[in-house]
């Protein structure tokens, strides 16, 4: 039987374009910008100042609190400046800009490629190490990893499920990983069981990847019995947390709760492996696999790419930006964001840029609501979009809390599917932050 | 038939007596004591009830008046001081005369200042541009020009030139009512006094980047060089962080600091334009 989320979603075409492209490296670029808010919470502490000599896998930037993490540089070379500099939205952040000089490690670092299998730390250990070596959710979210890994007081996971559902379109940087990588990936998965003292493991892998599936599943019948391949029936939002969740082990997370409240901790593909290279090789996190892909592109490519990279010179390694680009977005087609500014750097969890043309990204004429209530069946959350919508563009905001906007994903399957052309959720995004903010305001019970 | 006729009155009468003794009883009973001074003081309000004095509305400004029996810290944008007057004498009470206000857009990026960097093609509102990036020009603190100002005023006092993507403040209509400070994003109209005349002397920029960077992506931006500060004889011009700000309390409308301004940041308006002396400034005195 092949299982997925039991509400709502949306089935965009999926678009692997650079699926069977294998993941390159790209030359060093002369100068990178790496930011020091990477992550979700409090921005990083640079420790290094103009002038000073780094070394790849050198901590530049210290977690400054319980939600944050830490920021290694990614190169080797000299500290030109510790200054703010715009990301791709524009907005101004903290970044340590290095030039590049050769290419020295710090030698705690394990370069062989070797795979080494036995796992010797205990979990308070390996919870330690992937915090020093800054590990941070690679879905999307950028949660720092540790935190995960530490449920509160009370609470206990028994399940970690392992998100290979890569269900944006275009997206192939998680199924590149996977078929490259898989014996890692497992291992990655295997450490964190070991640190939330889980025994249940599962990886979930759509049906539109048959070969990660395959590969997956020859491993760990010959290996892992502990972690079960999942094979799941494309359908958007299958990547999002609560419904990989509800597709591979059927429970449900309440609302406004957590994963862990349904006993269930969910990390990306790409985290399991940047966990493997930071407990068994001492690694920490300045390099992510990105897709770089397009329609307008010539050439379709997975790169292995350095943290804070320009996405000028990405674009320039693929012979620069076509003419027919109307739209740059650094991750997926549904939940990316649009990048204004192309002077800005990759991040720990840029998993892409998307070259998107005119025809493909413009917005049609907006049109009127016709209470058809396909937005409503889309959501995977069970909201109605179009109710909130209409409550955002007037301001209520207790009605608003009413009607659960906090529950909210942000997936877009209600715009997707709207035929009005409706910008939903660009209004449902605004009132859920308002929201929130007024939630949080108030005093705790 | 002429008993159902007799019966039926007789029924209502005695229904409508015994009603009316019950409505007069719960009306004793349940009696609110109010102020009757409270609606002598709503009479004389303007009834537009758009919070710009910062109570729900007119009714709610009238009872916290007459409630604390005093008007300090409490103004009527909308109806001014002649309305504060009637308030103040139905209350028998003194109020002191506050120069009217008005709401002043800081920004020059009309469209031949600022190059658009960008195209936008989303929601057209500031809040939501505001939240997806930065905005369509290199300059990140300007006006974006989604209109959220002209969409909070009730009184139609504000309008987005769709020339130059700047919204633009009728000053007749205008009450200072504050509604679209509160619903710019971006901290972009600022309450101002209305001045002499109307005539007033502002700095009509928000960037606090560094005059370079300003100056890149706006060729009417404050770059911060502090020429205006200097050569203020009041000390009314203060720079923080790369921008000036006149205090409009200090401010003696000299107009020295908008003839050094190198950038034409600094706006004059509603002054009669000048004899030849200084034909420089006659492009400024018609921006608005």
């Amino acid at each position: 039987m092949r299982r997925t989320f039991s509400k709502g979603g949306v089935h965009p075409a999926d678009r692997k374009l650079a699926a069977d492209s294998a993941i390159e490296i790209l030359p060093l670029p002369q100068r990178m910008y790496i930011s020091m808010s990477q992550h979700l919470g409090a921005p990083a502490q640079p420790l290094v100042q103009k002038g000073d000599r780094v070394r790849a896998g050198q901590l530049i930037g210290a977690s400054s609190g319980f939600i944050s993490a830490n920021i290694h540089s990614s190169v080797s070379g000299t500290v030109v400046a510790v200054e703010p500099y715009a990301d791709l939205a524009g907005n101004p952040a903290m970044h340590v800009i290095i030039d590049v000089e050769g290419d020295e490690w710090e030698e705690s670092i394990d370069r062989t490629p070797d795979i080494v299998r036995d796992i010797t730390m205990s979990p308070a250990e390996i919870v330690k190490r992937i915090a020093d070596c800054g590990v941070v959710g690679l879905g999307g979210a950028s949660f720092p990893t540790h935190v995960k890994l530490s449920p509160p007081p009370g609470k206990k996971a028994d399940v970690l499920i392992v998100n290979g559902a890569e269900c944006e379109p275009y997206l192939t940087s998680d199924y590149r990983l996977m078929l490259e990588h898989a014996e890692e990936v497992l291992l990655g998965a295997r450490i964190m069981m070991k640190a939330l003292g889980v025994t249940k493991g599962y990886i979930g892998i759509e049906d539109n990847k048959p070969e990660a599936i395959r590969k997956m599943r020859e491993l760990t019948a010959s290996s892992y019995p502990e972690i079960e391949v999942v094979s799941l029936r494309k359908k958007y939002p299958q990547g999002g947390e609560k419904q990989l969740i509800d597709a591979v082990t059927g429970r449900r997370v309440p609302s406004m709760g957590l994963p862990i409240d349904a006993g269930a901790v969910v990390q990306n593909v790409g985290t399991a492996f940047a966990v493997y290279e930071a407990v068994q090789k001492n690694k920490p996190l300045f390099e992510g696999v990105m897709t770089v892909t397009g329609e307008c592109l010539d050439s379709q490519r997975n790169f292995r790419l350095r943290v804070g990279t320009p996405f000028g010179e990405i674009l320039e390694a693929v012979g620069g930006i076509p003419s027919q680009t109307a739209k740059i977005i650094s991750g997926g087609p549904m939940m990316g964001k649009a990048v204004s500014n192309i002077a800005a750097a990759s991040v720990k969890s840029t998993s892409s840029l998307l070259l998107l043309t005119e025809k493909q990204t413009k917005r049609r004429m907006e049109g009127e609501c016709i209470r058809c209530g396909k937005c409503v069946e889309a959501c995977p959350m069970g909201l109605e979009p179009y109710l909130l919508n209409k409550l955002a563009r007037a301001g209520h905001n207790d009605e608003l809390e009413r009607n659960k906007v906090y529950d909210c994903i942000e997936c877009g399957c209600c715009m997707f599917t709207c035929p009005a052309n409706i910008p939903l959720l660009d209004y449902i995004r605004t009132a859920k932050a308002d929201v929130m903010r007024i939630m949080r305001g108030r005093p705790k019970k | 038939m002429g008993t159902t006729f007799v019966f039926t009155v007789v029924v209502l009468s005695v229904l409508g007596l015994l009603l009316a003794v019950v409505l007069f009883a719960v009306a004793k009973k349940f009696n609110v004591e109010e102020d009757p001074l409270i609606d002598v003081v709503e009479s004389v309000m303007p009834g537009a009830n758009c919070g710009g004095c910062g109570f729900a509305g007119c009714r709610a400004f009238a009872e916290a008046c007459v409630k604390s029996k005093s008007l300090e810290g409490k103004f009527c944008p909308v109806g001014g001081n002649s309305v504060m007057q009637k308030v103040a004498s139905a209350m028998g009470v003194q109020v002191e005369e506050k120069a009217p206000m008005v709401a002043v857009v800081r920004c020059n990026g009309t469209c031949q200042n600022r190059v658009r960097t960008n195209e936008y093609d989303g929601s057209v509102s500031c809040r939501i541009i505001s939240s997806l990036y930065s905005g369509d020009t290199g300059c990140r603190y300007g006006c974006l020009g989604g209109g959220d100002c002209e969409r909070a005023c009730q009184f139609g006092a504000i309008r987005v030139n769709p020339e130059t993507l700047i919204p633009e403040v009728d000053e007749e209509k205008c009450t200072a009512c504050g509604a679209c400070v509160r619903a710019c994003p971006k901290g972009v109209i600022e309450l101002r006094n209305k001045g002499p005349k109307n005539r007033r002397v502002y700095v009509s920029c928000v960037n606090k980047d560094k005059g370079g960077v300003a100056r890149k992506a706006c060729t009417a931006a404050c770059i911060g060089c502090g020429k205006c500060a200097k050569v203020c004889p009041f000390g009314a011009i203060t720079v923080e962080n790369n921008l000036a700000y006149i205090d409009f309390n200090k401010c003696k409308l000299c107009r020295k600091c908008v003839a050094e301004c190198p950038t034409g940041a600094i706006h004059a308006v509603n002054f009669p334009p000048k004899p030849a002396a200084a034909p420089a400034e006659e492009p400024k005195t018609d921006k608005q």
